[in-house]
């Protein structure tokens, strides 16, 4: 025997190649029986390589050291009073939004990698996909947990799980892993590991993560951090699938390119989510939606498609498109928010004075011209006791589930609306990105469950819509909802700081 | 050219790993935003072994970067000596 260290390929080879066996009494297509439906032709899974060579020894160290690391700072979190030391309560709304909204999916990542897993014929990819499965399970369990000391003192945190399945807006997220997770392996992982973390989650856990550290919000920029240390491996895992099935066959180019434009054009509806986050929910501001977008997405993913170009792959189509909402789509977002803030189960405000201005330096070209007279006129109802809530359920549409509330980019005061007929029915969407999608397989998207479809048809509760809030959604009425402005949240902020109530400052300015 | 860059958490630990990058690639950028530091390069970037312990004064394995990662943007090659993230284009 000899004592030798073995280097990190060999045991990379050892630990995960070796741990294959042939298959000699069961035909290998009833063993992996998604593996050929989708038209993906992988002629040889040994050609995998995982740039990272992490093995599972050496996974369960590191994981532990950055478990220890981020639980002594959530407890000194705690233990400090830490959610006094965020800037302002108004920040407590994005965390409510990022454990309804963005934790569940998550949960539903990890479901995705532990089922694809087990359909991918090659061992390389299998132990990468069970790695990234447990990864995905740490990340739920550490921003639940994380999250949990914010429900002690905040609303609106109470019922995210049974909220995430139901509301609205909710739907979003949840809609777009639910498609993930309900097509094919290899499509499965051209969506999430590739699309979304490659090309979409640094905007996520990096310029919001980093926001969150210069709100003072110490608990969660450490879980964004810590999760982020795992997605990017998760992206070097996203980046070796397209690489390993576009050198595998020809014939995969066209598949995989549909996916990614496909998915694509879906993270980005979804981040609209972010970048009102970004732009509105950030008391102290780091940078712009605008500029995270031009760093992140522009400049890291062009960087990237350059680099796929050698094997036919382009930019995803309506990448022009998404280029030019980045000036357009965190004002739009917070708008049907800010209409829609009764049903909400967080708080939405008008951006102050100063906050405009901050906007209107960042968004020279659009800010001004498109969003602010409209901001004051808002301004304005508040202040004459009229705060604007809408009062009708809005048309969403059938792919992304986002109110139709964007524009089109050829002519921004105009609502952008598409339309497709299929089996004598009409459906209506967003963008051409999103009708695309549809009208490739609508037989899944007809079946997709619309909140405002369900609520007029009865199978939310009701009849009335605050029965459909309280009773369905869970919302506590008149709590979780509403404008910031005269919340709770509002109120217990102010007594923390001995900080005037909206009233009192009233009284002392007449 | 595209840069490849990588983002490391902003502690102790990374301040001597941003050392050691910032001696093997003389070219490389260092941008220091809220909890995080940022270093990019014209087309690649290593990250070696040999300068991170000579930095940090005892052993260190590559694989330990995990700990204090954000992000990354390039290819990757790893082994037990050396980090890198390229582009080819």
């Amino acid at each position: 025997m000899s004592n030798r260290k073995i280097n990190m390929k060999e045991k990379y080879s050892l630990l995960t190649r070796d741990l294959e066996w042939e298959y000699s009494y069961r035909d290998y297509k009833e063993i992996f029986p998604q593996e050929e439906f989708e038209g993906i032709k992988i002629t040889d899974w040994s050609k995998w390589e995982d740039p990272f060579r992490l093995t599972m020894d050496a996974y369960w160290k590191y994981q532990a050291e950055k478990e220890k690391k981020l639980y002594a700072i959530l407890d000194a979190f705690a233990q400090n009073n830490g959610q006094q030391n965020v800037t302002d309560a108004r920040y407590v709304n994005a965390i409510k939004l990022f454990l309804t909204g963005i934790s569940p999916g998550e949960h539903q990542a990890a479901m995705g990698f532990g089922h694809v897993g087990r359909q991918l014929g090659g061992v390389g990819a299998r132990v990468a996909c069970q790695m990234q499965a447990i990864d995905e399970l740490r990340h739920v369990q550490t921003q639940i947990h994380a999250m949990s000391h914010y429900n002690k003192f905040f609303d609106g945190f109470q019922d995210f799980p049974h909220m995430h399945d139901r509301v609205w807006y909710l739907s979003v997220p949840k809609s777009f892993f639910d498609d993930a997770r309900t097509a094919g392996p290899f499509e499965y992982m051209v969506a999430i590991g590739f699309s979304f973390e490659y090309v979409l989650t640094n905007l996520l856990f990096v310029p919001f993560m980093s926001g969150a550290a210069y709100n003072g919000d110490m608990a969660t920029v450490t879980f964004g951090f810590s999760a982020q240390s795992d997605e990017a491996r998760h992206m070097t895992l996203g980046l070796e699938i397209i690489k390993f099935l576009l050198e595998q066959h020809p014939d995969n180019v066209p598949i995989v390119q549909r996916w990614i434009n496909k998915w694509f054009w879906r993270g980005t509806r979804m981040l609209a989510l972010v970048a009102m986050m970004m732009d509105y929910m950030l008391p102290n501001k780091v940078m712009s939606w605008q500029e995270a977008w031009e760093v992140y997405f522009e400049e890291a993913g062009g960087s990237l498609f350059k680099d796929l170009a050698r094997y036919g792959i382009e930019m995803p189509a309506y990448a022009k498109t998404a280029i030019a909402e980045k000036e357009h789509i965190s004002h739009q977002a917070w708008s049907i928010f800010y209409n829609y803030g009764h049903a909400a189960a967080f708080h939405t405000w008008m951006p102050t004075e100063e906050e405009m201005d901050w906007l209107s330096e960042k968004y020279p070209n659009t800010f001004d011209k498109y969003y602010r007279p409209r901001f004051e006129k808002w301004r304005e109802m508040e202040a004459a006791g009229e705060r604007f809530y809408n009062p009708t359920l809005p048309m969403l549409c059938q792919t992304c589930q986002i109110p139709m509330g964007f524009t089109d980019m050829e002519d921004p005061t105009s609502t952008s609306y598409r339309q497709s007929e299929y089996d004598g029915e009409r459906y209506n969407f967003c963008s051409d990105g999103c009708k695309d999608i549809f009208d490739y397989e609508p037989e899944k998207y007809v079946q997709s469950w619309l909140p405002v479809h369900q609520i007029y048809q009865g199978n939310c509760g009701g009849p009335d819509i605050e029965d459909v809030l309280g009773d369905y959604y869970k919302i506590n009425l008149g709590v979780d909802n509403m404008d910031f402005h005269g919340s709770p949240d509002e109120q217990r902020w102010n007594a923390w700081h001995n900080l005037p109530s909206a009233e009192e400052k009233l009284k002392r300015a007449s | 050219m595209s840069k490849a860059y990588i983002a490391l958490q902003d502690n102790e630990e990374s301040h001597y790993i941003v050392e050691a990058i910032e001696e093997d690639n003389p070219t490389a950028t260092v941008i220091y935003q809220p909890a995080m530091i940022r270093i990019e390069n014209e087309g690649s970037l290593v990250i070696k072994r040999e300068t991170v312990e000579d930095k940090m004064g005892r052993d260190w394995e590559i694989q330990a970067l995990h700990v204090n990662l954000i992000t990354l943007g390039g290819n990757v090659d790893e082994d037990d000596d050396q980090f890198s993230l390229t582009w080819k284009q």
